[in-house]
């Protein structure tokens, strides 16, 4: 593996879900106190700052509530992947060799139901909007719905993802949808855009996480247990690849952002994906967890079915996939959920993840996100 | 009382007699796209003309959209919303378009069907008019 040169000293989160009493901002704010702790250090000794929300305003406002130290703040704005490029950012900030101590964070707070378009913010005319094409439900409906037939995956897998994700997040304190459900109320829920049902679906959400860096050669200055960022990389889409929001499609078909950017990450951590012990894999609704499988190089097309029945995702399994209940049962405030997965990947190293603690000591971790207009973002972790 | 108006101008030809989608094509790399834009997202030039797309396809992927889309931006019945059928329609040799389908039964869905466009009412715009939008329907017989 590639020596590191950054590492997590410090991780900190506002429970995911609906909290009426606290803005989008106050719960990014409680996700840096908590960091600041974890990392045993004082707001005045960060040095600077990448952050972003994509419904709860400008990141950088919330120096006047954290102390106005004059330190370098930077907002991130980058859809799904918004928590994903403040990380990036935050890594090759320290990998330069321009600043020794600094934080990543991504919170949001967003109303109730799908999520509202704004179509020209996409760079598309108002007809698209009109006629009712700008869902991206829509997208992850008709993505799946060619892939089961293409590789022969069952609705009941689809099932089988959603209930290990509740399962999960029953031992996660910070997660919002705690409940266990059976496969069978996943399947006969309301069919939202088909084959996916409510329960196979997150919801846009609300919450906050922040993750402080340091260079890695001080990182014990600050933990004894550091975690280092072994790569951290973005992609946007090439053409011929068949994205949320696209009015159309090339004829050429093309992999997707998440294969160019998983392999790129793999390369610089000098790794395959063999070497992944726990995997946090963007999973908007249960049919994007399989694809994803497949997409960040864990698996051939079409051995998610044998795979998932098989138990080999669980946290017991062969490769634990979204051990805290992922987006399905954490929801998406679209800011800070890249580093959610980041966060959870921490505490699985660390041992720290208590009863969803994945078993044998893991010391590899991956985390993958995926979003609109198609942008993909990937990180891989080590101990 | 009111007429029928395109949902927006330069999207299709309708009302002509044998109405078209509008693209638009390289004249570089030969890619098209839908609907028509000046720069080409395949070999980066900026060289492209207007394309009338073919009115046939297949059927490449689709879903139905299960509840009603929040307004705004959506301009159709809410009230009394209906299902409807979306899907990617590959138009030979040209492109995927993406569009509303003229049913929503899951039962006579099926990837690689044919298609052919069509076009459709879709809401009374606040002048009375009744705004006109495409789709794709089955091929009949």
């Amino acid at each position: 593996m590639s020596k590191p040169e950054v590492a997590i000293v410090g991780i900190g989160m506002h429970p995911f879900g609906r909290t009426p009493e606290r803005t989008g901002q106050e719960q990014g704010v409680y996700a840096v106190r908590e960091a600041l702790k974890d990392a045993k250090v004082e707001w005045k000794d960060i040095q600077f700052a990448f952050g972003g929300s994509q419904a709860a305003g400008a990141a950088d406002t919330m120096v006047s509530k954290l102390g106005l130290t004059g330190l370098q703040f930077i907002n991130v704005a980058n859809g799904c992947a918004t928590g994903g490029s403040a990380l990036f950012s935050a890594y090759n900030t320290i990998a330069s060799g321009a600043f020794d101590l600094g934080i990543a964070i991504g919170y949001d707070k967003h109303e109730r139901g799908a999520f509202r378009v704004n179509t020209r913010s996409h760079g598309l005319g108002d007809w698209y909007g009109k006629q009712g094409l700008a869902l991206t439900t829509q997208f992850f409906g008709m993505k799946i719905n060619r892939y089961m037939e293409k590789y022969d995956i069952s609705h009941n897998t689809l099932a089988k993802v959603s209930s290990k994700a509740f399962r999960n997040a029953e031992h996660n304190p910070n997660a919002w949808r705690r409940q266990p459900f059976s496969e069978e109320q996943i399947l006969e829920s309301d069919m939202l855009s088909y084959p996916l049902t409510k329960f196979m679906f997150c919801s846009p959400a609300e919450g906050g996480v922040a993750l402080i860096l340091a260079r890695a050669d001080q990182a014990h200055k600050y933990t004894d247990t550091p975690v280092y960022l072994n790569a951290a990389v973005v992609r946007s889409r090439r053409w011929g690849s068949f994205e949320v929001m696209a009015p159309w499609i090339a004829l050429d078909d093309a992999a997707g952002p998440t294969v160019d950017t998983s392999q790129a990450a793999f390369e610089m951590a000098g790794i395959g994906p063999d070497d992944i012990d726990v995997a946090q894999l963007q999973d908007t609704e249960a049919g994007a967890e399989i694809m994803h499988m497949a997409e960040n190089g864990f698996c051939e097309h079409g051995e998610q079915e044998r795979m998932i029945q098989q138990g080999e995702t669980e946290i017991g399994g062969k490769l634990p996939v979204n051990t805290d209940g992922g987006c399905l049962a954490n929801g998406e405030p679209v800011g800070a959920s890249g580093l959610r997965q980041v966060h959870e990947n921490v505490l699985q190293l660390r041992g720290a993840a208590g009863k969803r603690q994945v078993p044998n000591d893991p010391s590899v971790a991956y985390t993958h996100v995926y979003g609109a207009p198609g942008i993909s973002g990937v990180t891989i972790l080590s101990k | 009382m009111g007429e029928q108006v395109p949902i927006e101008e330069g999207l299709f030809t309708w009302p002509s007699d044998d109405p078209k989608l509008i693209g638009s094509e390289c004249q570089e790399c030969s890619a098209i796209v839908f609907p028509a834009q000046s720069g080409c997202p395949r070999c980066t030039s900026d060289n492209t003309e207007r394309k009338e797309l073919g009115t046939k396809g297949n059927l490449w992927t689709w879903t139905i959209q299960g509840f009603p889309p929040k307004s705004p931006p959506y301009e159709g019945e809410i009230d009394n919303f209906e299902p409807f059928g979306v899907g990617y329609v590959e138009i030979h040799d040209q492109v995927k378009v993406e569009t509303r389908l003229t049913i929503a039964d899951k039962e006579s869905l099926e990837i690689g069907m044919e298609m052919e466009l069509t076009f459709v009412p879709l809401f009374v715009d606040d002048n009375g008019n009744e705004v006109i939008t495409f789709a794709f329907a089955p091929v009949a017989g």
